[in-house]
C-alpha cells in the first residue's frame, strides 16, 4: 500500500485530514488547513504571501483560489469515500464572484452525485459569511 | 487599437518578477511569447507543485493558476491601455495527466472581445504532445469600465519603464 493510501486509511480511521495534507506537497505549497464542526468538514486557507496575485489590493491569486476549490474537494473525497486511490481531476469550472482578500478563505464542499467510477462534488468558498461567495466551483472526480 | 505589445510584454514579466515570493513565484510561472490576442506560458516542474505523491503527477491546481495566468493576460493584450483583466469564470477539461518531471506550456488565445467580457481559450501540454494537451481551458474575464482602466494604467506606467525585455 502507498504512503498516501495508508494516510487515508489513517486519515478516516483517527478523522485526521492533515495526515493526508502532509503527503501531498502542493497541499502544503498552498498551507491548506481543516476545521470540523460538527459533521461538517471546513477547508481553510490562511493568508499567506504565497498565494498572492495582486500586490497592490492585495488580492489571492485567482489560480490559488481554484486550486484550494479543487483541493478542498479531493481531500474531502478522500476522507469521505472508502477510496483507495487520490481522486483524479476530470473537469473543474469555477466561478469567480468576489475578490479574494488575503483573509482566511473557507470552503465547504457537497457531493452532488458518487457514482460508481465518477463523483459529482460542488465547492463554495467565503471569507465572512458563506452567502458572500468569493468563488463556487463543481467538479467531477474519477475515484475508480 | 490595442495596446503596444511592449508594454504588455513588460508589464507581463513585472507581474511574474516584481513580488518576491507571490504566487508566481511559488509556481515558478513564466512567460514565453506574447502577441496581440495570444499567450504562451511555461510552468517548470517541481516537486512541490505535486498533487498525487504516488506518481509525481503535478496538482491541477498548479495548471487552473497557469492556464488563468495565460488566458488572462492573452485578454489584457486586446485593451486599448495597459491594464487587467479580472477572471470571471473557467473552465478546465483534463483529457491527461502531465508527464511526471515535464514542464508543462500553455497557450491561449482570445476568440472574442465584447464591451463587457473577454472570451478566451486555452491548452496546457508537455513538450513534443502539443496534439495532445493535458488540459483545454475556456476563461471568461471581465472588460473594465474605461475610468478604472485608464487609473490602472497610471498606476502601471511608471514601473514598466524600468522593465527590460527581450525583444
Amino acid at each position: 500500500m502507498s504512503a498516501i493510501s495508508k494516510a487515508c486509511e489513517q486519515a478516516r480511521a483517527e478523522w485526521k485530514p492533515e495526515l493526508i495534507i502532509e503527503q501531498i506537497p502542493y497541499a502544503r505549497l498552498l498551507g491548506i488547513e481543516t476545521h470540523n464542526m460538527g459533521d461538517e468538514l471546513f477547508f481553510v486557507l490562511p493568508p499567506s504571501k504565497g498565494n498572492v496575485g495582486n500586490p497592490t489590493l492585495p488580492a489571492l491569486h485567482g489560480g490559488a483560489i481554484g486550486g484550494f476549490l479543487e483541493l478542498s474537494a479531493s481531500l474531502h473525497l478522500m476522507m469521505t469515500l472508502p477510496t483507495q486511490v487520490t481522486p483524479k481531476v476530470v473537469d473543474i469550472s469555477v466561478d469567480y464572484v468576489r475578490p479574494g482578500r488575503l483573509e482566511p478563505l473557507y470552503a465547504l464542499c457537497t457531493v452532488v452525485r458518487q457514482g460508481r467510477k465518477l463523483v459529482n462534488v460542488s465547492v463554495n468558498c467565503w471569507h465572512k459569511t458563506r452567502d458572500e461567495s468569493v468563488a463556487t466551483a463543481r467538479a467531477h472526480f474519477l475515484v475508480d | 487599437m490595442a495596446v503596444d505589445i511592449v508594454l504588455v510584454k513588460k508589464l507581463s514579466k513585472l507581474m511574474v518578477t516584481a513580488n518576491k515570493g507571490d504566487h508566481f513565484h511559488q509556481l515558478g510561472l513564466e512567460f514565453t511569447h506574447m502577441e496581440t490576442g495570444a499567450c504562451e506560458m511555461r510552468l517548470p516542474y517541481s516537486e512541490r507543485l505535486v498533487g498525487n505523491p504516488d506518481t509525481g503527477v503535478v496538482h491541477g491546481g498548479a495548471i487552473t493558476a497557469l492556464l488563468d495566468t495565460c488566458c488572462g493576460m492573452a485578454c489584457a493584450s486586446v485593451l486599448e491601455d495597459i491594464g487587467l483583466t479580472p477572471t470571471m469564470d473557467l473552465r478546465i477539461d483534463y483529457m491527461g495527466v502531465a508527464e511526471p518531471g515535464q514542464d508543462i506550456y500553455a497557450r491561449a488565445d482570445v476568440y472574442r472581445s465584447s464591451q463587457s467580457v473577454l472570451f478566451a481559450r486555452g491548452r496546457a501540454y508537455t513538450k513534443g504532445q502539443e496534439d495532445r494537451p493535458v488540459a483545454h481551458c475556456i476563461a471568461n474575464f471581465i472588460r473594465l469600465d474605461e475610468e478604472v482602466l485608464k487609473n490602472l494604467s497610471e498606476q502601471f506606467r511608471p514601473f514598466l519603464d524600468a522593465v527590460e525585455i527581450d525583444e
